[in-house]
């Protein structure tokens, strides 16, 4: 009973992965469990595991070759098995996958039509590496009858139950691909948009179940996922929001060439997010003033606005103009968000945990800090909900109050930008061709290249600034 | 409210139902004179007369056939099985005239018949005397079917058995007639047929069950409470109409479920739950759905075989780790 070894999705996000060390020759045993191989992800080096016994066979890529999820890499069959046909077919599917680009999963059949459509409908099945095995099984046992009604249909349907409907017919056609999960597990990961292959099962013979699908969603995707880790399975329902930051509504905007171009490029150079870093020196003068105001007509009332507040409130009002700077890159888009969250740093006793300030563009000053207050304060004791501290769209830190003149602050991912800020001190400056004394802060805005350009960056601060020097912008 | 045992319960509900509506008989073995084999008709004689409550000769099939001519001319006869067991002598009434005379008539006879009594194994009764028989008198469109696990629910179930214009079955559980517990003493406290309770919230597994089995569920939830498992509890109560909304919802709430029943398992009520599950709820689950039933043989006489023979607390607390995958 020949098993065919595929390249298997080992992280959530993987598309494609680079076979870095075979550890077993053609002739060798294998047992069922076995690592097979090393291989490369976008993520990490993972191991490859057997998914049946017998005699590695067939080796098909060889080691430093990038292979599409999903294709046949390897062949596991008994000793004397003819396994001429599987190898040959299979051969044929990576070369043509290789030869489809980087997104170019190996394709099935429908794609051979020359159909615009149904290649894309082709490439996006190929993204659900058990379907797309079943839909590989039968083209490969002479019906290309049927892989053309998926090809045919419009929209690819990503869900977990039409996969495990077709994939248990299959099953009986000696194909050990498939997956075993629980029908739970099948739809939680299809909602995530995950594939199965690549999670390790932990019920009765591997068998994936909830738990693992949260933990390698936890693990793949903790940023991107937090819905989908931690809610009901109710809450999974509505496939690609369990994925979404719940951050409320956004966009996605298609990447041009260029764009992806700019991304490959910065993140080959520093990875995974590309930073850099913009400084500006902000006049704080007006601020501080303002400030003073502020607490002292509010008194009574027991307000007391920091300087932060203010930033905050600044920096809420500045991303509602420069919608780069509030977005996110998802791989495949700039997700641009229709909400302005500020995740605001704060120092814990076993690390950092950011609270959200939702809405920061909308709310008052006195608002924002009576907010910051109430969940620093919870951060602190450990009391936030988990709706509390995820879902921000942007990130400030703040080490004013230790006397950092200027810093850089690390991106928050999936976010595009952080703002690291520092301490408002007295300098000499030099205004209208004289020295005069001024409070002053520095900003630095980390930024990540794929989305933000400098100059998208600079504007931003430039903003800010203006904000900050006279707040009266910001409400005119 | 006032606390009173499962029989009193009973008692109440047929006493304010006979008050409330002079149509309502109450014929059985035993039901007048002896005050019922169970003493639920207790007073009732007394209190009615016998022009309203009948007592019979052992004579299963005559007098079930008797009441649903009487509920053909438009009485409403609650009629007492002593037990379920000796009610077999009277199915062909119950299934070819109570359960169908509405669809072959078009319509024109309505059947407002309740039949009631004691169902299910007590202790050391035998084969014969110790079945749970729900599940077959559920097979048969036309007829519902309530099995009440708690005072409350006798009182408040068989009010609305009384009151349905169809044939209604309540089954009484043989063990619970001096279970107690708080019941309502309003006269209009009816349960409406065909609505679930779940009597205890819980997280990780969903056991779902019905009528004396609801103890042993909850005495089950307790026990693994201790090992940090959340089990709900979901009762029934009502067999057909079945509650699918709370079945469909205590499942996408815990994906996982275990099924209890008195009866055998072969065609039983948790094999038709289970199928419903998997039909409707197939992706909320995370672990196949298992079953607690009797063992598949006639209810041994002997102590020791009996008790090995019914589910058990123990046997429902394993199959609810193994869901778990403990």
């Amino acid at each position: 009973m020949a098993t065919k070894v595929y390249m298997e999705a080992l992280s959530p996000t993987m598309e494609e992965g680079r076979l870095v060390t075979w550890l077993k020759n053609e002739g060798d045993e294998v047992k069922e469990g076995d690592v097979l191989a090393e291989v490369e992800t976008d993520k990490a080096t993972m191991e490859l595991v057997a998914r049946g016994s017998g005699v590695l066979r067939k080796r098909m890529v060889g080691e430093g070759d990038t292979s599409p999820v999903g294709t046949v890499i390897a062949v596991i069959a008994g000793a004397d098995e003819d396994v001429s046909a599987l190898t040959g077919a299979a051969e044929a599917k990576a070369s043509q996958g290789a030869a489809g680009g980087t997104q170019g999963a190996s394709v099935p059949d429908a794609s051979k039509a020359g159909s615009k459509e149904q290649a894309d409908v082709a490439q996006a099945t190929a993204a659900l590496a058990g379907s797309e095995h079943t839909e590989q099984d039968q083209a490969e046992r002479g019906t290309p009858a049927e892989a053309t009604p998926a090809g045919a249909k419009p929209t690819p349907v990503p869900q977990g139950g039409q996969q495990s409907g077709q994939a248990a017919p299959a099953q009986g056609a000696s194909d050990n691909g498939r997956v075993k999960a629980s029908p739970l597990a099948r739809r939680m990961a299809a909602d995530a948009g995950m594939q199965l292959g690549g999670v390790q099962g932990t019920g009765p013979g591997g068998r994936v179940i909830r738990r693992d699908v949260e933990q390698a969603v936890q693990a793949g995707g903790a940023q991107q996922q937090p819905a989908a880790a931690a809610e009901a399975p109710q809450q999974a329902e509505a496939p690609k929001a369990a994925a979404a930051p719940s951050a409320g509504g956004y966009r996605d905007v298609p990447l041009s060439q260029m764009r992806k171009t700019i991304a490959k490029r910065l993140t080959q150079s520093i990875g995974p997010v590309p930073h850099f870093f913009l400084t500006i020196e902000v006049d704080m003068g007006e601020a501080v003033r303002m400030r003073a105001r502020i607490n002292e007509r509010f008194k009574d009332k027991g307000v007391k606005v920091s300087p932060n507040d203010l930033i905050i409130r600044a920096v809420g009002s500045a991303l509602r103009k420069h919608p780069f700077v509030n977005a996110s890159w998802t791989g495949e888009s700039i997700r641009f968000f229709d909400g302005v969250h500020i995740g605001v740093a704060v120092a814990v006793d076993e690390g950092l945990i950011t609270p959200v300030i939702r809405d920061a563009d909308r709310k008052g000053v006195t608002e924002i800090a009576a907010e910051v207050r109430e969940l620093a304060g919870r951060a602190r004791e450990k009391k936030l909900k988990p709706e509390e501290y995820t879902g921000s769209t942007f990130s400030i830190s703040n080490l004013g109050m230790f006397g950092i003149e200027e810093f850089t602050a690390v991106i928050n991912p999936p976010e595009a930008a952080i703002l690291a800020v520092g301490a408002i001190n007295e300098k000499v400056v030099v205004v209208n061709g004289e020295m005069a004394v001024r409070q002053r802060m520095r900003v630095t805005l980390s930024c990540d290249h794929r989305v933000i350009d400098g100059a998208t960056g600079a504007a931003f601060l430039q903003t800010l600034q203006s904000y900050l020097e006279d707040p009266m912008l910001m409400i005119a | 409210m006032a606390v009173i045992t499962y029989r009193e319960a009973l008692n109440q509900a047929l006493a304010e139902e006979m008050e409330r509506d002079p149509d309502v008989f109450l014929m059985g073995e035993e039901v007048g004179v002896y005050n019922g084999a169970y003493k639920v008709s207790k007073g009732l004689l007394d209190r009615f007369g016998e022009m309203r409550v009948v007592d019979t000769p052992i004579t299963e099939l005559g007098f079930t056939g008797l009441g649903v001519g009487a509920a053909m001319t438009g009485l409403r006869p609650v009629i007492e099985f002593m037990t379920y067991n000796f009610s077999l002598l009277a199915l062909d009434q119950v299934v070819h005239s109570a359960a169908k005379l509405l669809s072959m008539s078009g319509g024109q006879f309505k059947i407002p018949i309740t039949f009631r009594g004691p169902t299910g194994a007590a202790l050391q009764l035998a084969a014969q005397h110790s079945q749970a028989l729900e599940a077959m008198y559920a097979h048969f469109p036309g007829m519902k079917i309530v099995v009440p696990g708690t005072p409350a629910d006798a009182k408040g179930l068989l009010k609305a058995a009384i009151r349905d214009d169809d044939p209604v079955a309540v089954f009484e559980g043989e063990m619970l007639y001096n279970l107690k517990g708080e019941v309502p003493e309003d006269d209009d406290f009816v349960i409406p047929l065909g609505v679930a309770e779940v009597k205890r919230e819980g997280r990780d597994v969903s056991i779902i069950t019905h009528g004396k089995m609801v103890h042993v569920a909850l005495q089950a939830a307790a026990q693994l409470e201790k090992d940090g498992v959340s089990a709900e509890v979901l009762d029934l109560r009502s067999l057909r109409p079945l509650d699918v909304d709370a079945i469909l919802a205590t499942v996408a709430k815990t994906n996982r479920v275990v099924l209890v029943e008195e009866g055998w398992a072969f065609g039983g009520i948790t094999a038709t739950v289970a199928a419903l599950i998997q039909e409707e709820a197939f992706d909320h689950l995370d672990a196949p759905i298992l079953r607690v039933t009797q063992a598949d043989v006639p209810m041994p006489y002997a102590k020791g075989l009996e008790k090995a023979a019914k589910p058990s607390v123990e046997l429902v607390v394993e199959k609810v780790n193994r869901v778990l995958y403990r």
